[in-house]
């Protein structure tokens, strides 16, 4: 039997990345500000996790501007989608595999 | 995946998030019960009000040609009528606003935020619009058509909304709807129609939605 584990993606193993799927997964682009607020995470944090997902095309930045301000939004690729969904299903294979 | 997160509770994290990022999820059951009870004293306002117009109108010198009194008096009771109508949604608004808000402080979640701002932005949109209709319709002297108006905007309302908040509030929508449409061929009934649809189904709904999410066992 294969081991169950070896499906989980080893991106979505913090609680943080794996927040911010859960949330993008839903809501088609999302502002930097309310992932932080939604998260309650700070800054500097959220940045680097976003960067990480980003780079492993999970994600897709837009950056924008409100008046002077810039306004960060992200929504989730193709790619994330199927490889947040594979996880979601390899967590269920695990919890029927343990019954 | 360490053992401090096993997999069941990843998962309800994970649909967790999902509900909270796009559901406001701190409806309470008590919202409805209160605007349920708002409408149905509103409905008996309106009803005791009806009743006394009836009693002049009977009473009154009409065949002796004293027609100017009669008008007179409907005129006043269209006014009394809107004013009822007006104190009623307003109570009820405030109500079901105060319950929705001590819960959604319990809960730790914001009252303004994105999702509460498309929640509110799609069931005000509906509403305002079928306001203007109604005004309109009044306008135009079609007062029967204001009660099944009020029931079949709200119940659009409602089901528009369900996307963004608790989804059983669909149901609540589709019971409106029914009602106003039934309403719609029982012209003249409108009073009993407005008092089930705003006072009984909200009352329904809301202990339906309290005894599921709100009840401790």
């Amino acid at each position: 039997m294969k081991n169950p584990i070896e499906n989980l993606n080893k991106v979505f193993d913090s609680r943080i990345r794996m927040g911010v799927m859960s949330i993008l997964i839903v809501n088609e682009e999302v502002s930097f500000n309310d992932l932080k607020q939604m998260l309650d995470v700070t800054d500097g944090n959220l940045a680097s996790h976003m960067v990480n997902l980003e780079e492993n095309g999970f994600i897709k930045v837009h950056k924008g501007f409100i008046g002077r301000k810039t306004n960060t939004t992200y929504s989730i690729t193709r790619a994330g989608e199927k490889a947040f969904k594979d996880h979601i299903e390899a967590l269920e294979n695990m919890i029927r595999g343990m019954k | 995946m360490d053992s401090q997160h096993p997999p069941l509770e990843t998962l309800q994290d994970i649909k967790r998030i999902m509900e909270r990022s796009s559901r406001f999820i701190s409806l309470s059951g008590w919202s409805g019960i209160s605007a349920g009870v708002c409408a149905l004293l509103g409905a008996w306002a309106g009803h005791s009000r009806i009743a006394s117009y009836l009693q002049t109108v009977r009473g009154s010198s009409y065949y002796r040609g004293e027609t100017a009194t009669v008008s007179d008096s409907a005129t006043a009771l269209m006014q009394d009528l809107v004013i009822i109508a007006a104190i009623t949604f307003i109570t009820a608004f405030i109500s079901a606003f105060l319950f929705t808000w001590a819960r959604s402080r319990k809960n730790g979640t914001p009252l303004w935020d994105p999702i509460v701002q498309r929640l509110a932005w799609n069931t005000i949109l509906p509403m305002v619009i079928g306001g203007l209709v109604l005004v309109r319709a009044m306008q135009w002297g079609y007062f029967e058509l204001v009660a099944p108006g009020c029931l079949i905007f709200y119940g659009l309302a409602l089901v528009n909304a369900s996307k963004y908040t608790l989804g059983e509030i669909r149901y609540l929508g589709y019971g409106q709807l029914i009602l106003g449409i039934i309403n719609l061929w029982a012209i003249g009934g409108g009073l009993y129609f407005w008092a089930a649809g705003f006072g009984l189904l909200h009352i329904l709904y809301g202990v339906i939605m309290w005894w599921k999410y709100e009840r401790r066992p």
